[in-house]
């Protein structure tokens, strides 16, 4: 039986019986003619398509910017979607001014990606900051304007969101004429649209956020039973129980970055978060579909198996080491999923870096990432948990390595040391992302960077690069 | 001014091909590409594809009309592959069905098999096996056999770059449909709409006046839609003709990355002679140029190669010669700078390994050499008003670059993991298309009864601003209210046999054109105003939008004068043909004058490396260019600003690869990484040089497109410079881009 999917499409409301694998984008252009959202590569990494999504939560709203070509139609059901055409007025927008004073567009085909994203920006419960407002749209490309022209708007925004009412940014916005007045009437329209009851079938293929699976195999999906999890508020949410932080399944990327829970454990994490994929993709994406897609690049696999997590499976709780078993091979039964991962929160004061280097700094898959998790006990290091990406055909925790830095005190020849245990435990193999040498090199340098980042004072990085020999 | 398409584009209202409104009974296409790069086809059969539901016909050679052949320079390249195929991607048939999910899905009933035959990617291989696309050429000056022995100083290398996907946001697409009069329609997102033209109708085999090609804009082209375009709506047309329905063709971005051709990959051998006070008394090079699986537009690249090898540099003997080898890629095509930015990369390279190994930097050898008033290019033309020198000097004094070199040596002693960078890199750009012939360009100018103005010209506006530059013309002229004009789409039935917008010369060629058929008028609408307010004509000036008489304002307004000329039965409407003058070349000579001008520039590119990571960051790109007189700074600056951050992209995150088998592997956009917003340099800072502009540009405006892309190659000898600061082991290199990979591995070489 195919469930009716319904939200409100910028004014109007939707109910539709089309899949609900289907891609966002197809609807929005083909389905209801709205050509604003422009389609340039289907693969969430040009950010043409970009749209709002607004969603409720305890009958307060909020939004944010998604790629609608990864968006799962079934996604889109309850919430408020936003296109280009959606924030028509009588007037420009001051984000759109903004545009066209400092001539930011010049084809214009990623110019509605941009007015979205920075929109969705505007909409934010923070304050604006130049910082922000760029980070907002790092998921856009732009192959015209070498961007200097947007980083102006962006900054001339900015200053114009400087006394936005936080708080309630709907109100002061639709008053600045940023949105228009139908905005208002959103969150009680969005209240009357009722939640769809899923029968799961344990053939369904799962989707989280869709942006690995939707690059992977959109035109299967189509086809496809699915079963969504991403809105399932039994997986979703951060908490703290029995000295335990407990990330729900379906929680997003962005929502671990901004949590103050996470924020208050381990500060470094959320920092790492700029260098994962984009501010949309992000929004999306959700920790289980991370992990279970078992990239051996994956960021939050490397950062969480550094933190020791464990991955519970309902019926099932495994170390998240013992989850990865080979290349794309992982520890699930068919009628399993994943509930939540957890870890322990560090009782002592501890330390944690996270390295990555890609091809492009933001919005590019590693050729090698790194998470360290340290607790150093005067000079000795007490409990070490090392994990790297990129090496190996899965995200790898680094066991020699951890176990032999384990007890000793720091010192640069106890780095030196390590990389050659190190070295031996790992297996890269040369593709797209690097040769062989590279990626060896390359995580010795992210390994040496973990130490001179914690420990400025006892590890020289003179030491380090002259006295090890790599080659 | 602001193009005047802004406020469509930042509202989503502008019309991209994808976005036009469809009729009723529209079909939609996919292609079926080769999935290996060279071999035999031996078995196709499209039988099971075909009766998938929903699949309206596939098309393979055999449906073709007229000729399988969409060679545009040399006839080469078949528009379905017949029993053989030559690169990974190329079309084999055209699945037609009721929309692109189910034609995809036909793709998977497909089924064909091949006899492999051995592939060629490089370049090098294939000249040693004489795989030419076109015989090889040299220029000349001078005489380089004897030159070597006067020289003090000689050094030699080699040089590789890379290719560069366009990676226009808007993938190709075509859309055509049947037409009264057996006649077919196709909106197509081309840069060359003429191009569209001859080729659908080659291939249907029906006259050009059958075939309209109607073009609103692209959403970017830089130069991967001059040719490559016509292939697809080819297909399109072909589709709509046979089946008499519309058709759509819009590429999935991974077909479009398979199947087109890119920025040509060129390797090179040079020799460089200097004599003790460092000028460079010889220069010798042999380029291989990639060029792919059939000629395309690679003669012509190879052309511009041969006549930006010296750069910005008077070499008195000096001796070029290029080879288009034929290989198994994509036929890779025009990408802004055609063919200039691979050879400028061999000179500079050049030198900064000649400053390398004499301890000196670069920019001495630079400073020393550069072009002056009178010196003769390699290909005949004598340097006029030129620029080069001045850029330089006033760049060097603007941006204080003693200072600049101070900062970079203190910051660099007080930062052990970090180093900073810095190159000079002076451009000299010719302006016209090589091939004299297309330096011709038409505009219809039409006034209509109540003022308003509607120009159509061969250009196309894929947002470098062309459309408005030429609204300005026609406003000056008239002085009139620029929103009273509307440029209207390129079209081949309102303008006919239209060069494609390309080699930076789209303002040049069809705003001069817009200039004469406004001037026409103009000349029209005075005599009209002169016979209405009973005067001489010399006494009538427009201004404002008023008939001024001996000066003052009279009662006749635009509007009232245009209704008034109307009434009076003058014709309202002009076609202007514009031909550049001067120029010419003579290719069994190969000696001429080739270019209408030059454009010159000096961009001073400053980097910081992370010596630990091997990544780094552009700090600065300080640049004094040459405009001439700049009729619209904003659109200009524009231009700078993208094709810098372009630049700099080809010279370090943009890989192409392709595995030994031709088989992409940078296939998508998560494998193949443009800049985003973080990675342009945190400052650019442009300064136009204050210069009159010649004549034969637009109002003395020069043109502006490509010359700046090569701002960017300072990046690749910036980030050198900072590598060797911090490896002395590190032997110089010339391979290009140079991705955090390259730069790490050199960061830790060992001198052997
Ligand atoms: C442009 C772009 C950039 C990216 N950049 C990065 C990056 O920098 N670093 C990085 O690590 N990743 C990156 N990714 C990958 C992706 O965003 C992440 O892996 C993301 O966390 C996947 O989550 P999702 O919910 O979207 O997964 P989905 O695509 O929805 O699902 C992925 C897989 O997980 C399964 N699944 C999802 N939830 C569950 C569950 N609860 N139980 C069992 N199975 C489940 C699905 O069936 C599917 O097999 C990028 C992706 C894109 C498109
Ligand atoms: S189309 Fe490129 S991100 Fe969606
Ligand atoms: S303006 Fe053309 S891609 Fe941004």
């Amino acid at each position: 039986m195919q469930t009716m999917i319904s939200f409100i499409l910028n004014n109007q409301l939707i109910k539709t019986d089309k899949p609900s694998g289907g891609s966002l984008l197809d609807f929005i252009r083909y389905d209801s003619n709205l050509p604003g959202t422009k389609i340039g590569c289907r693969e969430g990494d040009c950010g043409a398509c970009t749209v709002m999504e607004g969603s409720l939560n305890d009958e307060k709203i909020s939004y944010k910017s998604i790629v609608s070509c990864l968006t799962p139609l079934g996604n889109a059901h309850g919430k408020h979607i936003v296109t280009i055409e959606g924030i028509k007025m009588e007037c420009l927008s001051p984000i759109q001014n903004s545009f066209v004073a400092n001539a930011a567009t010049q084809c214009g085909f990623c110019t509605p990606g941009f007015i979205m994203s920075l929109t969705a920006h505007s909409l934010a419960n923070e304050k604006s900051t130049k910082q922000k407002a760029i980070a907002s749209v790092s998921g856009n490309i732009c192959r015209c304007t070498g961007y200097k022209s947007i980083e102006r708007a962006a900054e001339d925004i900015s200053k114009l969101l400087e006394d936005k009412n936080i708080n309630n940014p709907i109100e002061w916005l639709i008053e600045k004429r940023y949105l228009p007045d139908y905005f208002l009437s959103i969150p009680k329209r969005l209240n009357e649209i009722k939640e769809n009851q899923q029968i799961a079938n344990p053939n369904d293929v799962i989707i989280g956020g869709g942006t690995d699976l939707m690059v992977q195999k959109a035109d299967e999906l189509v086809e496809s039973s699915i079963n969504l999890f991403q809105d399932r508020k039994d997986l979703k949410g951060i908490k703290v129980e029995n000295g335990r932080c407990i990330i729900g399944a379906a929680t997003t990327a962005s929502e671990i970055e901004q949590s103050s829970i996470i924020k208050e454990i381990i500060p470094e994490i959320s920092s790492c978060f700029k260098l994962i994929s984009s501010e949309p993709i992000r929004n999306m994406g959700t920790i289980a579909g991370n992990i279970v897609n078992a990239s051996p690049i994956g960021d939050l696999s490397i950062i969480f198996l550094a933190l020791n997590a464990e991955i519970n499976l309902g019926p099932r709780i495994l170390p998240l080491k013992d989850f990865f078993l080979g290349y794309k091979k992982i520890n699930l039964q068919k009628d399993e999923f994943v509930k939540e991962i957890a870890f322990a929160i560090p009782t002592k004061p501890t330390l944690f870096n996270f390295e990555k280097v890609s091809k492009r700094t933001h919005l590019d898959i590693a050729s090698v990432n790194s998470a360290i998790h340290l607790i150093v006990n005067g000079e000795k290091i007490s409990s070490c948990s090392l994990s790297a990406g990129g090496v190996s055909p899965i995200p790898l925790f680094l066991y020699k390595t951890s176990d032999f830095l384990k007890g000793k005190a720091i010192s640069s020849e106890l780095i030196i040391q390590a990389n050659e245990v190190m070295q031996g435990e790992i297996s890269p193999i040369g593709d797209m992302r690097g040769s062989v040498d590279y990626k060896r090199l390359l995580l010795r340098q992210l390994f040496f960077a973990h130490f001179i980042k914690l420990f400025p004072n006892k590890v020289l990085a003179s030491d380090l690069l002259s006295n090890s020999d790599m080659r | 001014m602001n193009n005047i398409d802004s406020i469509n584009h930042v509202t989503g209202k502008s019309v991209y091909l994808d976005d036009i409104l469809i009729q009723k009974g529209t079909l939609h296409a996919v292609v079926f590409g080769s999935s290996i790069a060279h071999g035999k086809i031996t078995h196709l059969d499209i039988s099971k594809a075909e009766e998938l539901l929903g699949v309206e016909k596939i098309l393979t050679y055999k449906d073709v009309t007229g000729q399988n052949q969409i060679g545009g320079i040399i006839e080469d390249e078949p528009l379905f592959a017949e029993h053989e195929v030559h690169f990974q991607g190329q079309p084999i048939a055209l699945i037609v069905a009721k929309d692109e999910h189910t034609a995809r899905k036909a793709i998977t009933l497909i089924d064909i098999k091949f006899e492999e035959f051995e592939v060629v990617i490089d370049p090098r291989i294939a000249k040693e096996k004489g795989l030419l696309l076109i015989p090889p050429r040299t220029f000349r000056i001078g005489d380089i056999k004897n030159a070597w022995s006067k020289c003090d100083y000689i050094s030699e290398g080699r040089v590789d770059s890379g290719g560069q996907e366009h990676l226009y946001i808007e993938t190709q697409g075509a859309y055509a449909y049947p037409i009264d009069n057996g006649s077919i329609k196709i909106h197509s997102s081309t840069q060359g709409p003429t191009a569209v033209q001859k080729t659908a109708s080659k291939v249907l085999g029906i006259p050009m006046n059958r075939i309209e090609v109607d073009v609103a804009r692209l959403g970017g082209g830089f130069g991967g839609k001059e040719d490559q375009a016509s292939g697809f709506a080819a297909m399109a047309a072909l589709a709509s003709y046979i089946l008499q329905r519309p058709v759509k063709l819009s590429l999935h971005r991974l077909d479009d990355m398979k199947m087109t051709g890119k920025r040509h990959p060129y390797s090179s051998d040079y020799k460089i002679g200097l004599s003790k006070d460092l000028k460079i008394i010889a220069f010798q090079t042999t380029l291989y140029q990639n060029g792919g699986a059939a000629a395309d537009l690679s003669p012509a690249i190879m052309e511009r190669t041969l006549f930006h090898s010296t750069n910005a540099y008077y070499i008195p003997n000096t001796e070029v010669t290029t080879y288009s080898c034929k290989t198994n890629l994509p036929p890779n095509t025009a990408f802004r700078g055609f063919g200039a930015p691979q050879g400028m990369f061999v000179i500079e390279s050049a030198i900064a390994r000649a400053a390398n190994e004499l301890g000196i930097p670069t920019r001495t050898i630079q400073e020393k050499n550069f072009l002056t008033e009178n010196d003769e290019f390699q290909y005949g033309q004598i340097a006029k008003s030129v620029n080069i020198g001045n850029c330089f000097s006033t760049a060097s004094r603007l941006f204080n670059i003693e200072k600049i070199d101070n900062d970079i040596k203190k910051f660099n002693q007080e930062n052990s993991l970090l180093k900073k960078g810095m190159a000079i890199m002076p451009i000299c750009f010719g302006i016209s298309f090589t091939n004299t012939s297309m330096n011709q360009a038409r505009a219809l100018v039409h006034i209509y009864q109540d003022g308003s103005i509607g120009i159509s010209t061969g250009a196309i506006e894929m947002g470098q601003g062309v459309n408005t530059k030429m609204a300005q013309v026609a406003a000056k002229v008239f002085s009139i209210n620029i929103k009273r004009i509307k440029l209207e789409s390129t079209n081949t039935s309102r303008v006919a046999n239209t060069s494609p917008t390309a080699a930076s010369s789209g303002a040049d060629l069809n705003g001069n054109a817009v200039l004469i058929a406004c001037n026409e008028l103009l000349k029209r609408l005075k005599e009209s105003a002169a016979k209405i307010l009973e005067c001489s004509i010399d006494e009538i000036k427009l201004q404002d939008e008023q008939v001024l008489k001996n000066g003052q304002v009279t009662e006749l307004s635009w509007e009232k004068l245009i209704i008034k000329s109307y009434l009076s039965r003058i014709c309202l409407s002009e076609n202007g043909h514009y031909a550049t003058p001067i120029i010419h070349f003579d290719k069994s000579k190969e000696k001429g004058h080739p270019f209408a001008y030059h454009v010159y520039g000096t961009a001073i590119v400053t980097i910081t490396l992370d010596c630990l990571r091997g990544t780094y960051e552009v700090d600065n790109v300080q640049i004094v260019h040459d405009f001439g007189n700049s009729i619209n700074p904003t659109i200009d600056k524009g231009q700078i600003e993208g094709a810098v951050v372009q630049g700099i992209g080809w010279m370090t995150m943009e890989e192409i690869s392709f595995n030994k088998d031709g088989r992409l592997l940078s296939n998508s956009l998560s494998t193949y990484k443009v800049p985003d917003i973080y990675s342009a340099p945190k400052a650019i800072e442009c300064h136009a040089l204050e210069t009159v502009g010649p004549e034969l540009a637009i109002l003395k405006s020069k043109a502006v497109g490509e010359p700046p892309f090569m701002y960017g190659i300072g990046a690749f000898f910036a980030i050198q410079n900072a590598i060797e600061t911090f490896n002395p082991n590190y032997k110089l290199d010339f391979d290009a881009p140079l991705t955090p990979e390259k730069v790490l591995m050199r960061l830790y070489e060992k001198n052997v």
